[in-house]
């Protein structure tokens, strides 16, 4: 088991996750970690238990079905023989884990990075919009200017790392910041960081210059 | 119907899988069908959606069950716990049109029939856990539920202070550290 990942999912993140009420940019980069994670991804099958428990639980949600449902669902039972028991192979190794080349494609050099300034690029994946994912490029050493947050921000690293004042954060790794955190991330002078980021309300830049420029990159 | 009782009732639910996936018996699903698709629909009432879409949506959910019955493995999941995360991922499509990202599926060596004891530890812990969300406090299990069932986004569940995290964890601790075990 592969397991040098020191910083995880949260609690209430792994719980959304579980119940499906995350935005859908939060549910790939949940999804990315689990698929390198071995901790959490025991952690989210008991909050799936959870889940399961209460769903079957006698209680007083109990909704009545219509009249015929059963009867008009042994009807469709015809369409669907007996499944075979393949399982999908695994592909663990990959510098991107499916949940995320579902929408980058298979390897990064794939990616359409769009320069964003002092040599950092992103790439924005199309998600719903209640929240955004980007892939984020920091050339090795580079620091990405100091910012606060207005909702949560979770970064998970693919390729290389970064450091700020909550720690050192390689491959698999995830950094949340809520409102009250404000960090300056600098990538590992070894190699350059990618990474994936996602906000659910813009980032707080200090000065006016950022403020006007991050309107343009949508960070 | 005694604690008892109710726990021979889950474990049939396992029985009814194993003879959904082998032998195809119709029987078997439409006592599943009775159990758990009033509850699959009033999950989905409660998390928003209106009479007749959850009644279709519920449908369909019991559907893949029948058409996915080959991969439930009751060493991993209750029947209970595995119906709740086809109910959910069809609300996220149904209900908030959206992909839903799964993890990648882990390699677990040759197919084989899962161990008779790992079976039961897992039925007994989930039966345990259920039992253990039964006797909390009122509100703490009605934020819960708000968390699963209702539509509380992330952070909302971090500002829910009463939410009994810590309670159900300690629960669940024997179920994790079995799930890492069998992983390693």
């Amino acid at each position: 088991m592969k397991n040098d990942i020191k910083h995880h999912i949260t609690d209430q993140m792994l719980m959304g996750y579980s119940a499906g009420t995350l935005p859908e940019a939060f549910n790939i980069l949940v999804a990315t970690h689990i698929s390198l994670c071995d901790d959490c991804r025991a952690q989210l099958a008991s909050y799936d238990s959870i889940g399961g428990a209460m769903l079957g639980a006698d209680n007083d949600a109990l909704a009545t079905m219509d009249t015929g449902s059963l009867a008009a669902v042994m009807e469709r039972l015809e369409d669907c023989p007996a499944g075979a028991t393949e399982r999908a192979p695994s592909a663990r190794n990959n510098t991107v884990p499916a949940p995320l080349s579902d929408y980058i494609g298979n390897d990064l050099s794939g990616v359409k990075w769009r320069n964003i300034g002092m040599g950092v690029r992103q790439a924005i994946l199309p998600t719903s919009a209640d929240a955004t994912a980007r892939l984020l490029h920091i050339p090795a050493g580079v620091a990405m200017p100091d910012h606060g947050h207005n909702g949560t921000e979770m970064t998970l690293v693919l390729q290389g790392a970064f450091q700020d004042d909550d720690g050192y954060f390689a491959r698999g790794d995830v950094e949340t910041a809520d409102a009250d955190v404000n960090h300056t991330p600098v990538a590992d002078i070894h190699e350059d960081c990618i990474c994936l980021a996602v906000t659910d309300a813009p980032l707080r830049f200090k000065g006016l210059f950022l403020k006007i420029f991050q309107r343009f990159i949508r960070i | 119907m005694s604690t008892r009782e109710k726990a021979e009732k889950r474990s049939l639910w396992v029985d009814h899988m194993v003879r959904i996936h082998t032998s195809r018996d119709r029987a078997a699903f439409a006592e599943l069908y009775g159990h758990f698709a009033p509850r699959v629909k009033g999950f989905l009432i409660k998390s928003g959606a209106d009479a007749s879409l959850a009644e279709e949506c519920a449908q369909e959910v019991m559907v893949t069950v029948w058409a996915k019955a080959h991969l439930f493995d009751a060493s991993r999941a209750s029947v209970a716990t595995w119906i709740f995360t086809i109910a959910r991922n069809r609300k996220i499509d149904a209900l908030r049109k959206q992909r839903r990202p799964e993890p990648e599926e882990l390699t677990w060596g040759p197919e084989e029939e899962p161990a008779q004891a790992d079976v039961i530890a897992l039925q007994q812990e989930s039966e345990s856990l259920a039992r253990a969300i039964a006797e909390l406090p009122a509100r703490q299990r009605a934020l819960l539920e708000k968390a699963y069932f209702g539509d509380l986004t992330h952070s909302e569940i971090a500002a829910q202070t009463g939410l009994p995290l810590g309670t159900i964890k300690s629960r669940i601790r024997l179920a994790l550290d079995r799930l890492r075990h069998a992983m390693k």
